[in-house]
């Protein structure tokens, strides 16, 4: 049972030649420490997109643990994935709600429309199929997430163009048509003036006219109002990079806090949503760090 | 030295032995099958479990894994022990039918069926194997692998180890696959010739040299007076 065994090389990705350096940097973050095993092999998976084998030996080699060790782990935990995955990850949620609500359906049709089965990925390397206990969406249900986005009510019918959709890229908005963008009316928090501009609208929206100063030059610079769109025509043009200051146009007080942006760090500007909440931008140009705080109003 | 009560019989083992430890010393038997002496204990095939404390706080605990305490109550088997025992081996079979050492546990604790959907296993994940290959060889050349109904036991990608030696360690110690119940019709998990008295057990060519939990047992002794 145990000792004959043949090794797969028809599956298995053992003859790939992998570039190891990315690993060596990973084990070396975290000093090759094995109590960091779970930290190093999601980092490796973030990198790689799989675990490859040879990656798997050097942690394994590295961090003095036994092999089936690492192993053990990587297969235990469904995050981790052996074989390399499709450019698009479709998860389909098979939780309770959703399974009642038609989910086995919608994975036979991905499964039609794709010709692969559930946890494979298409000869193409487009498309990993795979089902997920939940996906914390359930009054939405059947949900499929395909690359972090999610789509609610998803009927056998609407798989074909999910995929079309999903083909011709998610990370591209459609303004008109898409219904994740929200529209945010903001004011600024010190005068409580409207920093909204219908004159110069941006992706067909009235933008968000404020004043900036950068390196000592002063100018303006417009916003898209579309929360998740980052169109911005500034006057003159910030370096990516370079801190902007922003101001309110009407009071000329300064929209920074003090509270630290989570993606590099950097100051916040903050405004004010028409109805309640705030909604919180980087000042560094380029970065795309922002918190959108919603609490005080139903949408 | 910890002083307990096994069965009702007052008795003091040295602090640090396990209940099933215990127990073996003073001659209650437990029938286990993950246990080995040598091996860490693992606690995987529940069948050694017994009931401790009193009352309605009176719980169920695996005796391999379980450390005395001064002033426990222990009952190596109470009717509830035996209930849960029993349904182990009905669950044990249905993974695993082919295994002589199953079969005599059933025979022995009257299970003469199992109501469970049949499967045809060779292993039931107790990982004697593995802690065989990891503590006594040395090698760490077999582990666990995957999870929940996927969960196997072997190397990493199945490919040979290098760790191996071959030593035979783990098919040695194995208490599903080192003995097949040959005589075990597919259709019947429980096969049963062992508990049967009645000659049946000598006319069979193929129970010649199977171990028997009887011991010594009458149809093998009738056997050899023919």
């Amino acid at each position: 049972m145990v000792l004959n065994v043949e090794p797969s090389c028809k599956t298995c990705t053992c003859h790939e030649e992998v570039d190891l350096s990315h690993v060596e940097k990973i084990l070396a973050k975290y000093n090759n420490d094995r109590a960091e095993l779970l930290s190093i092999l999601e980092e490796v998976q973030a990198d790689y997109g799989y675990l490859p084998q040879n990656a798997l030996r050097m942690v394994a080699e590295r961090t003095g643990s036994s092999m089936v060790d690492v192993f053990g782990v990587a297969t235990f935990y469904r995050a981790f994935n052996l074989k390399p995955r499709g450019k698009h990850c479709i998860s389909v949620c098979m939780g309770t709600a959703c399974h009642v609500k038609g989910a086995p359906n919608v994975v036979k049709e991905f499964e039609r429309q794709l010709g692969i089965s559930v946890g494979e990925t298409t000869p193409d390397n487009e498309f990993t199929l795979e089902t997920v206990n939940c996906l914390g969406a359930s009054a939405l249900g059947p949900i499929v997430m395909v690359d972090g986005h999610y789509f609610s009510h998803v009927t056998p019918a609407k798989v074909k163009w999910l995929l079309s959709m999903v083909r011709a890229g998610l990370d591209k908005v459609d303004v008109k048509t898409d219904s994740r963008i929200i529209h945010l009316d903001v004011l600024c928090p010190h005068c409580n003036q409207s920093l909204m501009d219908s004159v110069h609208p941006i992706d067909g929206c009235p933008s968000i006219h404020t004043t900036i100063t950068f390196n000592g030059v002063s100018g303006h610079a417009r916003l898209s109002s579309l929360y998740g769109s980052y169109s911005i025509q500034s006057e003159p043009d910030a370096p990516v990079g370079t801190t902007v200051d922003f101001f309110c146009p009407s009071c000329n007080k300064k929209l920074t806090t003090t509270s630290r942006c989570p993606e590099c760090g950097e100051l916040m500007a903050l405004m004010r949503v028409s109805g309640g909440g705030v909604v919180q931008i980087c000042t560094q140009r380029g970065c795309k760090g922002h918190i959108l705080d919603l609490s005080e109003i139903d949408i | 030295m910890v002083n307990f009560v096994l069965n009702g019989l007052p008795v003091s083992v040295e602090k640090g032995s396990t209940i099933l430890e215990a127990a073996q010393f003073y001659g209650f038997p437990i029938p286990t099958l993950c246990h080995m002496e040598g091996l860490s204990p693992y606690g995987a095939c529940r069948l050694c479990v017994v009931e401790i404390g009193e009352g309605p706080r009176a719980k169920l605990v695996t005796s391999c894994t379980y450390p005395v305490e001064e002033g426990l109550k222990v009952r190596t088997a109470s009717e509830r022990v035996i209930k849960a025992r029993r349904m182990v081996i009905e669950l044990l079979l249905a993974s695993c039918p082919q295994s002589k050492t199953i079969q005599d546990l059933a025979s022995a604790h009257g299970v003469r069926q199992q109501r469970f959907r049949q499967e045809y296993e060779d292993c039931i994940l107790c990982g004697r194997c593995i802690r065989m290959c990891k503590e006594q060889m040395m090698a760490k050349a077999i582990g666990f692998r995957g999870r929940g109904e996927g969960r196997s036991i072997g190397t990493p990608f199945d490919m040979k180890s290098e760790q191996c030696r071959q030593c035979g360690g783990c098919i040695y110690v194995c208490p599903a696959c080192q003995l097949r119940c040959t005589y075990t019709e597919p259709e019947k998990a429980v096969c049963g010739g062992c508990a049967n008295l009645t000659p049946p057990c000598v006319e069979k060519d193929s129970f010649d040299d199977m171990m028997c939990y009887m011991n010594p047992c009458v149809a093998c002794e009738i056997k050899k007076d023919l």
